[in-house]
């Protein structure tokens, strides 16, 4: 496994990922941040009427991204994989045609934002609704084994929340029973809404609910995108080999109120934020490949030029962009022309 | 019968038969085509309907699932949505409710939330209906819980013939259908089935009895006891016609409408509860598009609005509609 030694004498574990696919992860990681920022803006500015932040899972998501199979593998993925969208090849075009809700948006400007959807990209349609989606990312899973195409697998990506769901129990053992390719991914960022850990489940641990399912479940460091990568293509090439399922859980945290609807000021400590500021991912791992001489302060200075840059390019396009007729409302509700009563030549 | 049929000779068959043939011929045709479900494999279905296929078709095919509603439908989601045609199995139409958010907040909103990126192409089937000593969980009628939803196609066939029509255009659709079959008809219900594959169009209902003087709208068991009661009115000098709506979501406006306009009056009959009811759009629908061609409020015959019907007969008969109360209905809208 390659290895650099960093300037202050550290090794920097590399998990056999090239400069090139560490750069790639920081950029990702970069533009999450400003995307992030960028929609939180537009709605302070009036612009739209809703954003999610996805601060703090950076780490996460650029390194379950990295080990994604692009053109094989498939992501069913939660309102809050921002990075994972990216990293799979979505643009932050998209993105913004998404958060101000105009034509260009795949989903012609029905789901709210991070509802992503681009099948052409393996990434599946979700709604809103905790856990359900998992239930569907198995039966892709489960549509691979069927037709014997070895070497694709599904991520699942969810919070630790979502695990209180029925329906997430439900396709955790229906995956473990049929020994399907995929890879549970638990962002684990310590709160749903308003509500901790501690009152969502007894274990400290949702890695340990995998004994349970009688599949392997591991807990990687979150705020390290080198970490979950090397967590994440460990299970997924498991799974694509056809030696089942298994749960990886990333510890991160959630640096934003949950959505611009919400205020976290009435359920959570300043202090406990700040004390996660200190564990920010994106300048730590910034700071961690110029220590290890991948990237120097000049190129880092300019890779966040580029993604501010790449932002703003984005969000005149997108606000550029018409919005959907009145008259797409009607479109595909089912295939060809919907009328609950029907009307024949008789 | 409104069929593509290659008219090669006819089978009879009872109704479970149908829907086990038609299964059978989907599984034989297309390797997109699984069955999954609750024994849906081993044990053959609790109806048998399945019996034999987990030798013929395999483990992979014919898949018992883990004993959870919400999975057996999302699961089947995922499948179409990747491009296999699953055929998910709810054991009865009661349990249905644990799956009732995979329904009705994905199935039926796939293709419209996704802007038609994703689609998803399955079949739900399941027994439904009472008089069969099923008692509070296992009779109960579903259809007016799910009908109200954009996106869900719901049919309901009484006959073999229908059932198999109806039954390849569910497996053929490009949308989600949910298949009510009645459980009483199971067995007692027998008719002649055309050989070959056909399919009958989705929201056309057939008249199965042609009358002149009152027009009964109807489906599931009901609908037999609704033709007996039309054929002892024949000795009274009263034609009904019966309409077979077969499709619940969507409707068939233009043979409801041309009944109406024909016999001038309208009785729905149906087991589900009446308030909010199947027949509830029918009569809003009639009220709408025909009001001043009616000659007598219209009538609905239904269940009683109590939450199901008991497992003592005394119970179950209360409940369930008799062929008399037909009769009698019948009889007195032809008078009015």
């Amino acid at each position: 496994m390659a290895k650099t030694t960093t300037a202050q004498g550290q090794v920097l574990d590399r998990a056999g990922l090239s400069g090139e696919q560490l750069v790639a992860m920081l950029r990702n990681m970069l533009l999450q941040r400003q995307l992030d920022n960028r929609g939180f803006q537009l709605n302070r500015q009036g612009k739209i009427p809703f954003a999610l932040g996805s601060e703090g899972h950076e780490a996460v998501q650029a390194g379950a991204a990295m080990a994604f199979a692009r053109g094989r593998d498939v992501l069913v993925p939660y309102y809050r994989d921002l990075g994972l969208a990216l990293g799979v090849g979505m643009t932050p075009f998209e993105i913004l045609s998404s958060l101000f809700a105009r034509d260009t948006d795949r989903n012609g400007g029905r789901q709210f934002p991070n509802h992503y959807t681009n099948k052409d990209l393996g990434v599946a349609s979700i709604s809103s609704i905790i856990a359900g989606h998992c239930t569907h990312a198995v039966g892709i899973a489960a549509a691979f084994k069927y037709r014997r195409e070895s070497g694709r697998a599904v991520i699942s990506p969810t919070g630790e929340g979502a695990t209180s769901q029925g329906e997430w129990h439900e396709s955790v053992n229906y995956a473990a029973v049929h020994e399907l390719p995929i890879v549970f991914l638990v962002e684990n960022n310590e709160w749903a809404i308003s509500t901790p850990q501690s009152m969502q489940m007894r274990v400290a641990n949702v890695a340990d609910k995998a004994a349970g399912y009688g599949i392997p479940g591991v807990v990687c460091d979150g705020f390290s995108p080198i970490a979950t990568y090397r967590a994440m293509n460990e299970a997924l090439e498991r799974a694509r080999a056809g030696r089942g399922p298994s749960i990886v859980e990333a510890k991160c945290y959630r640096y934003l109120s949950h959505s611009t609807d919400d205020d976290d000021r009435t359920y959570r400590s300043r202090d406990d934020i700040e004390a996660h500021r200190k564990l920010d991912p994106v300048p730590r791992f910034e700071a961690a490949l110029i220590d290890a001489g991948v990237l120097d302060a000049a190129g880092a200075k300019a890779l966040r030029q580029d993604v501010l840059r790449e932002t703003n390019e984005a969000t005149d396009a997108a606000e550029a962009q018409a919005y959907p007729t009145p008259q797409s409302l009607y479109t595909n509700v089912v295939a060809g022309d919907y009328r609950p009563w029907q009307e024949f030549d008789s | 019968m409104t069929a593509t049929a290659q008219q090669t000779g006819a089978t009879v068959m009872t109704n479970v038969e149908a829907v086990r043939s038609t299964l059978h011929d989907a599984l034989v045709r297309d390797d997109r085509v699984l069955i999954m479900g609750e024994d849906v494999g081993a044990r053959g279905n609790v109806f048998l309907i399945t019996k034999g296929f987990l030798e013929e078709f395999g483990p992979e095919r014919i898949i018992d699932t883990p004993l959870a509603e919400a999975s057996i439908v999302g699961v089947a989601i995922g499948m179409a949505m990747e491009g296999l045609r699953p055929i998910a199995e709810i054991q009865f139409a009661d349990f249905i409710y644990p799956a009732f958010n995979q329904i009705v907040g994905e199935a039926a909103k796939t293709r419209y939330r996704s802007n038609g990126d994703y689609t998803c192409p399955m079949v739900i089937r399941t027994p439904y209906g009472g008089g069969v000593r099923g008692a509070l969980s296992h009779s109960v009628s579903i259809e007016a819980l799910f009908y109200h939803v954009p996106g869900l196609t719901i049919l309901a066939p009484s006959t073999p013939a229908d059932i198999k029509g109806l039954l390849n255009a569910a497996i053929e659709c490009p949308d989600p259908v949910l298949f009510l079959e009645h459980k009483k008809t199971y067995r007692s219900v027998k008719g002649e089935v055309p050989a070959g594959y056909y399919t009958i169009p989705i929201g056309k209902a057939d008249v199965k009895k042609a009358g002149t003087h009152v027009t009964v709208v109807s489906y599931g068991y009901n609908l037999h006891q609704a033709l007996d009661a039309a054929n002892r009115l024949e000795g009274e000098g009263i034609s009904i016609e019966v309409i077979d709506l077969r499709s619940i979501r969507p409707m068939d406006k233009t043979t409801i409408l041309a009944s109406v306009r024909k016999t001038r009056k309208l009785l729905i009959i149906h087991e589900d509860n009446k308030f909010g009811g199947i027949g509830a759009e029918i009569s809003a629908m009639v009220a709408e598009e025909a009001l001043f061609d009616l000659d007598a409020p219209i009538r609905r015959l239904c269940g009683p609005d109590v939450p199901a019907m008991g497992y003592a007969l005394t119970l179950e008969e209360e409940f369930m509609t008799s062929t008399e109360q037909m009769v009698d209905a019948m009889r007195d809208l032809a008078k009015f």
